[in-house]
């Protein structure tokens, strides 16, 4: 029997000098996959953005297993957001929310 | 795991730090994010003639956020005149020496001299890349070690950072297949482009870096070269293989 789709769960912390709006956040990851790895790796990564709190800086996006390594370097490529200097660091990986969620004490 | 077959933490290591040695709250950011990153060990570009109390300065300020500061000089000679005379003045006085391979006579002398300890090459002028299997060989013999900065892969765009990878995924084989040990540092100028160790093994992989190696490139590789250097710096150092254990009339217990 084929196994399910297996994801992983990756919490970032956001460092910015201004606030980042989620639509700003995401544009700058899906940019950041579609330079390193084009379009047709950007379409294996089944990437969504799961939460995102402005105020406490932090994300929790979903992705394939698979993609896992092109969805980190990607989110490492990134210095700025919507034009001002940033960063985001990967704090935790996990294969289901709520582990991460118990984790990273979010 | 340890040969004991205990479970050892790794100690990860940034050796290249930039900073505006100048700026001091700059200074002070990038070592509380170094810190926070998880690393345990940095190493800052300093200029030559830096004092002994500005080191103590620096000093302070890591052992504060438990970070052990490693002085580290990067020096760019013209020629490998100027590099054999720079290397005669400044190796005792600083834990780590790397040298800017600007052109081939530099490079070349760099890989084959046992006092440097890292290998740069221009990020940007690729033509300047001069680590080929002639290269790798000196550097393997001589126990010199290859520096890649991974600022260049955060700041540069487009064809620039094409070319980068390119030869970046060819010096990592010639590494490899001649057992020239690679270090990964950040080369971060300003805190925005410091990134944690796992961060920086999944950007190892654009140029086939596996991640077990791009570990080691920041952790066990930069901890054993400081080490080692700090322990041929010690007074007690002889030669290779030689130090003093214990001084005194009775050594011997004669």
């Amino acid at each position: 029997m084929p196994r399910g789709v297996r994801r992983r769960y990756l919490a970032l912390k956001l460092v910015s000098d201004g606030s980042v709006r989620r639509e700003e956040l995401m544009n700058a990851i899906w940019d950041a996959i579609i330079q390193l790895w084009g379009e047709y790796g950007a379409s294996q990564t089944d990437l969504a953005l799961i939460r995102y709190s402005s105020e406490r800086d932090y994300a929790i996006l979903r992705c394939s297993h698979r993609a896992l390594e092109m969805v980190k370097a990607s989110i490492a490529s990134i210095t700025e957001i919507n034009g001002k200097p940033a960063a985001l660091h990967i704090r935790r990986v996990s294969g289901t929310l709520k582990a991460l969620i118990k984790k990273s004490q979010l | 795991m340890s040969a004991t077959g205990q479970l050892t933490m790794r100690r990860f290591a940034d050796l290249h730090l930039c900073p505006s040695i100048e700026d001091p709250d700059q200074v002070e950011r990038m070592i509380s994010k170094s810190s926070e990153l998880g690393y345990q060990m940095i190493a800052m570009s300093v200029p030559l003639n830096i004092t002994q109390a500005r080191i103590s300065r620096l000093q302070k300020i890591c052992s504060d956020a438990n970070l052990d500061l490693v002085t580290r000089v990067d020096l760019a000679p013209k020629s490998s005149k100027e590099l054999l005379h720079y290397l005669r003045r400044f190796r005792r006085r600083f834990e780590i020496i790397s040298v800017v391979c600007d052109s081939k006579s530099v490079a070349r002398q760099a890989a084959k001299d046992r006092r440097v300890d890292l290998l740069i090459f221009p990020a940007t002028k690729i033509y300047k890349r001069f680590f080929d299997h002639a290269e790798a060989e000196l550097a393997s013999n001589a126990s010199s070690s290859l520096e890649i900065e991974m600022a260049p892969l955060l700041s540069l765009e487009g064809f620039a950072r094409i070319r980068l990878i390119s030869s970046l995924r060819e010096e990592s084989a010639v590494a490899k297949k001649f057992g020239v040990p690679v270090v990964l540092s950040s080369g971060a100028t300003d805190e925005y482009l410091m990134r944690g160790p796992r961060e920086y093994s999944a950007l190892a992989g654009l140029f086939d870096m596996g991640s077990p190696v791009a570990l080691r490139g920041l952790s066990e590789i930069p901890v054993s070269l400081v080490e080692r250097n700090r322990g041929k710096l010690s007074p007690r150092y002889v030669a290779p293989g030689i130090r003093v254990v214990k001084e005194g009339d009775c050594c011997l217990g004669v």
